[in-house]
């Protein structure tokens, strides 16, 4: 079997589901310069309430198993909009003009909360996600790609296509593109400023819970802790693509995705098993650590003064 | 910091004297007054004073610098495991412990500085993600260091640890003295007490210092701070250097105190809650950390005794667990305080002022 090949198709399903999550938190900085760290929690209550759907479909109709998965992420979606919109309205709003730490600090707390709400409603224990999508594999040269990685990759091609569409062309995308510039004069543009922000939010957290949905079924499991250190993951990634760049954040998502599959693949050979793949998740606080230190405006961002 | 009951206090130096006294007598015989409740309780007003060293470490970071370290908690963990690998059979080193207090303060500060050399350039909020970076990769090598050499034990942790001990008198053991029994914990704490005297009055001095007012400065303004005079990178790293021994010295303690300790206790959740302790007493007000501390200590546990019953004799089974309970204290303590407090319970006047704008 070709390791590199297979962990750069590993590294390509983990990097779609990075690129789906470093969006919300890219959208969300370069709107308001504001990392909002609540933003893991979104794509775990998102993989929750898919996996509550999904388990019952599962368990209770005949419906073929692609329906049932998007009944599901078509259930978490909204569900986590609301949760994007209560963090803004609740958590945020109030906070827009003070100083930086204020809200970061909010941020956390309102992590911690709702990742005890969610274990209050979901159990301290990991859920098994049912296996409903047949576990087809595809040979390419030497390594395989399953099913759920296809879908994986595709659907978050088409979701990025789909945001950059908004984005670019729509009234919505004008206002945010002028609100991220302005806020003042924006306001003064006639853009409704909190109106703008709060869809940012939700347009950040609808793609957290189609990312939730794919970690799901992709790993088979969800916790109520998974969404912190995925949520880190994909703040790296963003930062590496260029915090507040869209294509950056998609292209920080798939590198961070591939140096992780690769760095776990290798490091045992490497280091002569000194160390092993246990040590996966330092990677991306190492790359997070280099960008910022190196290149603090990340590969796509522009250079401003003040950023890092 | 020189609140309006002290300048009282100040014109009347009979009352300052008598009310520290009182404060003294109160202090001192704390620990008979709890292990009349249970044992329990003095250990955990120990736990509470351990945290409360912490915090009053983290205000030196966050309170007087205001830079956010997210990762706190990892100095805590490297003053615990540098105790434990020199005062047990791990390696069966077995020094004593005012040698190695000293050791871990350093070390920790070796880490402190290996953190902020290169990342105190960044501005805040990114500051504080790598720091809870730097704080999950030094967890991640406290789990895995059992391979190839085996250095920390791995999640199992490290047992067995050594107590403090000069010669012949161990802080472990009950002794009688006077008619009261002095129990393990009971002795510990006057030690903690004692050092968070020590802490107190060090944080106190280095308030009003020139370091302290550097500090300050650079929290309100790091341009005009540099205008001025100060060196800006070499202070700040100051400000991580010793808020990271004051960690190294708390988690040596705990290391002692505990006689075990695992990767477990040193994840991010804890840094969380020391965070949370230093932003409902007032970030930057020596004192109001020490509330802080002091509630967020007691407060879960008194609820521990007794909502639980009280879920039990309402509804007959057990609806919210404590530990969320606690959990969701120190969730809603972060947001609540910066949605309408910002300053804290008792704020510094400065920063007060300073949030105010």
């Amino acid at each position: 079997m070709d390791i590199f090949l297979q962990q750069i198709i590993n590294g390509l399903t983990l990097g779609s589901v990075y690129a789906m999550v470093a969006l919300g938190y890219t959208m969300v900085y370069g709107i308001i310069q504001l990392i909002n760290f609540a933003h893991g929690e979104v794509v775990m209550i998102g993989a929750m309430v898919a996996f509550t759907v999904i388990s019952w479909l599962a368990a209770n109709t005949a419906l073929p198993p692609l329906a049932i998965v998007l009944i599901g992420a078509g259930a978490a979606i909204p569900v986590c909009m609301l949760v994007g919109y209560a963090l803004e309205r609740f958590a945020y709003r109030r906070l827009r003009h003070a100083p930086r730490l204020a809200p970061l600090i909010t941020a956390i707390g309102a992590s911690i909360v709702l990742q005890q709400v969610a274990m209050m409603i979901w159990s301290r224990n990991p859920l098994a996600f049912p296996q409903i999508i047949p576990n087809q594999v595809f040979h390419v040269a030497e390594a395989t790609i399953t099913m759920v990685q296809i879908a994986i990759i595709v659907t978050s091609i088409l979701m990025m296509a789909g945001l950059t569409l908004i984005v670019y062309h729509t009234r919505l995308g004008v206002a945010m593109r002028a609100t991220s510039q302005n806020p003042h004069i924006a306001g003064l543009m006639g853009v409704d400023i909190n109106r703008v922000i709060a869809a940012t939010f939700m347009l950040g957290a609808a793609l957290a819970a189609v990312a939730g949905v794919m970690v799901g079924t992709y790993y088979g499991i969800a916790h109520y802790t998974m969404g912190s250190l995925l949520g880190l993951k994909a703040f790296s990634a963003a930062v590496l693509g260029g915090i507040g760049n869209l294509a950056g954040a998609m292209l920080g998502g798939m590198l961070l995705g591939i140096v992780e599959a690769l760095g776990a693949g290798y490091i045992g050979d490497l280091t002569n098993n000194v160390f092993g793949s246990n040590y996966q998740d330092v990677f991306a606080f190492l790359v997070l650590i280099a960008v910022l230190v190196f290149r603090p405006s990340g590969l796509l961002g522009e250079r401003i003064g003040d950023r890092a | 910091m020189k609140g309006v009951g002290l300048i009282q206090f100040k014109q009347h130096p009979a009352a300052l004297w008598i009310g520290v006294a009182l404060m003294a007598v109160a202090l001192l015989t704390l620990p008979f007054a709890l292990a009349a409740i249970g044992t329990t309780w003095v250990r955990i007003m120990n736990l509470a004073i351990l945290f409360t060293l912490l915090s009053l470490g983290l205000n030196i970071v966050v309170g007087y610098a205001g830079l956010l370290d997210l990762g706190y908690i990892a100095f805590y963990g490297v003053g615990a495991y540098t105790y434990a690998l020199l005062a047990s059979p791990q390696f069966d080193i077995h020094l004593p412990f005012w040698v190695i207090l000293p050791i871990g303060a350093f070390v920790a500060c070796i880490f402190g500085v290996l953190l902020g050399a290169p990342t105190l350039k960044l501005r805040g909020d990114y500051l504080a993600i790598v720091t809870l970076g730097f704080g999950e990769i030094v967890r991640i090598f406290f789990n895995n260091l059992s391979q190839p050499i085996n250095i920390t034990n791995g999640p199992q942790g490290i047992s067995l640890i050594d107590p403090f001990r000069i010669g012949g008198f161990s802080f472990n053991q009950s002794e009688t003295l006077l008619g009261l029994n002095f129990s393990g914990p009971v002795k510990y704490y006057y030690l903690l007490l004692a050092v968070l005297l020590a802490v107190v009055v060090i944080n106190v001095r280095l308030q009003d210092s020139r370091i302290g007012r550097a500090w300050q400065a650079i929290r309100e303004d790091e341009v005009a701070a540099g205008a001025m005079g100060i060196n800006t990178t070499h202070v700040k790293l100051l400000a991580f250097a010793m808020g990271a021994s004051f960690g190294g010295i708390a988690g040596g303690m705990f290391s002692a105190i505990q006689g075990f300790i695992s990767p477990e206790s040193f994840v991010l959740v804890e840094s969380i809650m020391v965070l949370s302790m230093v932003v409902l007493g007032g970030m930057g007000n020596i004192w109001g950390v020490i509330l802080g501390a002091l509630l967020l200590s007691f407060v879960p546990e008194i609820l521990r005794h007794t909502v639980e019953p009280l879920q039990r004799l309402l509804f007959g089974k057990l609806l919210i667990e404590p530990e969320v309970i606690r959990m969701l204290l120190f969730g809603l303590a972060l947001m609540l305080m910066m949605l309408f407090r910002p300053a804290g319970l008792w704020p510094s006047k400065v920063r007060k002022r300073e949030l105010a704008e």
